[in-house]
């Protein structure tokens, strides 16, 4: 079971800002999705491999080489906030 | 409807021009939007763009290969190099990527005219198009309710005949299901036979490519000309891929189907039951072989689905922070507070939803019991499928349980939503081919779908045994009224 400070403790982790009406919605919602859930435990997996993926492919490499980014421009451009040949955020150091 | 290979012909004899094909997509799609809202942008100037290009090539007597001048919608998570892309997300509303997706890279090299962006749930998250947060996409069968998703808008678009084929993604079911519901064919192919370059991605260990169409071969010329291994994606197969209409044949004689019983058990729409046990038995008086096979462990696909997809989009979708692109909420007083903030202005609630189940089952404490153990119920249910198709060619079940649902009918009840993909999600997580095709209707008039699964890299198989039933059946040709 999740409570409503765990809610707000997650919340935190994935960088969201949770309105106090959501908290209250989410912890109903996701207790009812975890005791959904909870129908995994009717399997016993103690000495079953974990699938990552599920068609393996292994030892993907490449050449290590220097290639040009040809549309540098577009890419700042992209930006909330740019300045110059940067991207801009607030002071990292808060009043908050 | 008319299909690639009738619109390639009336273009090689000169009976109609590339630009006049796209000008009547262009307009058959404005006429139809205010009804359906497939489509999240038009790309008009594009298309034409594109279709005076193939009209070009045939003017000075070049060969055009069959997509040459064929309309096409392409789902909104796909990136458009200088076209927007949004995902259906207010976070990406300003994105314009800055780079091309090998998909639509692929079809713009094969004279493909994409004619726009087509609706989806926000980030491809969602069974019925309704968490897009522009717009509700309607099912041409009937206006009031849901084409499905998250694909909704690219099923919606080929079913209302705005375009002629379209590509949507499929991580649990989001290309068959809204093909299912929309009476369309819908391919969600081997995991890495088609590049995820330029996906935004939602979860990487399921998402999937494919196409939408009328027909099971427009399905496999446009699967043939999206396929292969792209250097770009590191799980992209090396493999050689045929041209996949040959194995177009109309008997099944020798084919061995096996119907998988746990699919027809609770929670089944009888009349959906119905339909396609006599698409079965139509299998069996082509050729086919049928026999029933027990998959135990399919039903806990969905609980394993819903712990490892959240999980992995948790982690894709931190890169939203407000800093290198899209939205960000001005005026915030911090770099922390920047980012909490642009993304609860920036997401919509099943995004957060997923976000905030991924983050949970993935934190300190919680991760063996769910993250790990869903990984290891994964691995059971591959190995169901592996026993399944040492006795058997394909397998088939019906799409999804029921057929098309109301709008705001399962909004407020997440779970009741995500058990519209009971039926498709097993075969993401074992990486399999699957396709939708229509098998009947309701009493309702609404459409019904059949799945068959493959093994891996035999959409052949599955593509074979698709096209024997359509030849053998009327269904495809019906048509909503629009």
């Amino acid at each position: 079971m999740i409570d409503k400070e765990q809610v707000h403790r997650v919340a935190h982790l994935a960088r969201l800002e949770l309105q106090p009406e959501e908290e209250t919605q989410f912890e109903g919602q996701l207790n009812s999705i975890l005791e959904y859930f909870e129908q995994l435990s009717e399997l016993n997996t103690e000495d079953v491999a974990p699938t990552t993926r599920a068609i393996d492919v292994s030892n993907i490499t490449r050449i290590d080489q220097l290639k040009s980014s040809p549309n540098r421009e577009e890419i700042l451009d992209c930006a909330p906030e740019r300045e110059g040949d940067f991207f801009r955020v607030p002071k990292i150091m808060g009043e908050g | 409807m008319v299909s690639i290979r009738d619109l390639h012909q009336q273009l090689i004899n000169k009976d109609r021009s590339a630009i006049e094909i796209a000008q009547e997509a262009l307009q058959r799609t404005k006429e139809l939007e205010p009804k359906l809202r497939s489509f999240l942008r038009l790309t008009e100037e594009h298309a034409l763009a594109q279709a005076k290009q193939v009209d070009a090539k045939i003017s000075a007597g070049e060969d055009i290969g069959l997509l040459a001048g064929i309309p096409i919608g392409i789902k909104d998570n796909m990136c458009t190099q200088g076209i927007p892309t949004t995902c259906g997300s207010k976070i990406l509303e300003n994105f314009i990527p800055p780079f091309e997706s090998t998909v639509t890279g692929r079809l713009a090299e094969s004279g493909a005219v994409m004619v726009g962006k087509t609706n989806l749930d926000e980030f491809a998250m969602g069974s019925s198009t309704e968490n897009s947060a522009y717009q509700v996409t309607a099912n041409p069968w009937d206006l009031d309710r849901v084409p499905g998703g998250s694909s909704g808008g690219s099923a919606a678009a080929v079913a209302g005949g705005q375009c002629v084929v379209s590509l949507g993604s499929d991580t649990g079911g989001s290309i068959r299901q809204p093909a299912g519901l929309c009476g369309v064919v819908g391919l969600k192919p081997t995991y890495g036979l088609v590049s995820r370059y330029g996906l935004v991605a939602y979860a990487s260990s399921l998402d999937q490519i494919g196409p939408f169409s009328r027909s099971v071969e427009d399905t496999a010329i446009l699967l043939g000309a999206i396929a292969g291994y792209d250097p770009q994606d590191s799980t992209s197969l090396k493999v050689d891929v045929p041209d996949y209409t040959q194995y177009l044949k109309p008997d099944l004689k020798g084919v061995k189907v096996g119907v998988i019983t746990e699919t027809f058990g609770e929670g089944l729409d009888d009349e959906v039951k119905g339909v396609v046990e006599t698409a079965i038995a139509q299998l069996k008086e082509l050729g086919a072989e049928i026999q029933e096979i027990s998959c135990p462990r399919f039903r806990y696909g969905l609980p394993t689905y819903y712990i490892i997809a959240p999980s992995e989009a948790s982690a894709n979708l931190a890169r939203y922070d407000g800093v290198k692109y899209g939205f960000r909420k001005p005026d915030s007083n911090n770099l922390i507070n920047m980012y909490t903030q642009t993304r609860a202005e920036g997401f919509g609630a099943e995004v957060k939803r997923r976000i905030m189940i991924g983050t949970y089952a993935l934190s300190a404490g919680y991760y063996d019991a769910y993250y790990l153990k869903a990984q290891k119920v994964r691995t059971l249910i591959k190995q169901d499928f592996e026993a399944a198709f040492e006795s058997v060619d394909v397998l088939v079940c019906p799409t999804s349980p029921t057929t098309a649902f109301k709008a705001g009918e399962k909004t407020d009840d997440p779970l009741s939503m995500y058990l519209s993909d009971l039926m498709t999600i097993p075969v993401n997580l074992a990486g399999l081919p699957g396709l939708s095709l229509p098998c009947g209707f309701d009493q309702k008039g609404l459409p019904i779908g059949l799945q068959i699964i493959g093994n891996v890299l035999r959409e052949d198989q599955v593509l074979h045994t698709a096209y024997a039933y359509e030849q053998a059946t009327q269904w495809h040709e019906k048509q909503p009224s629009l």
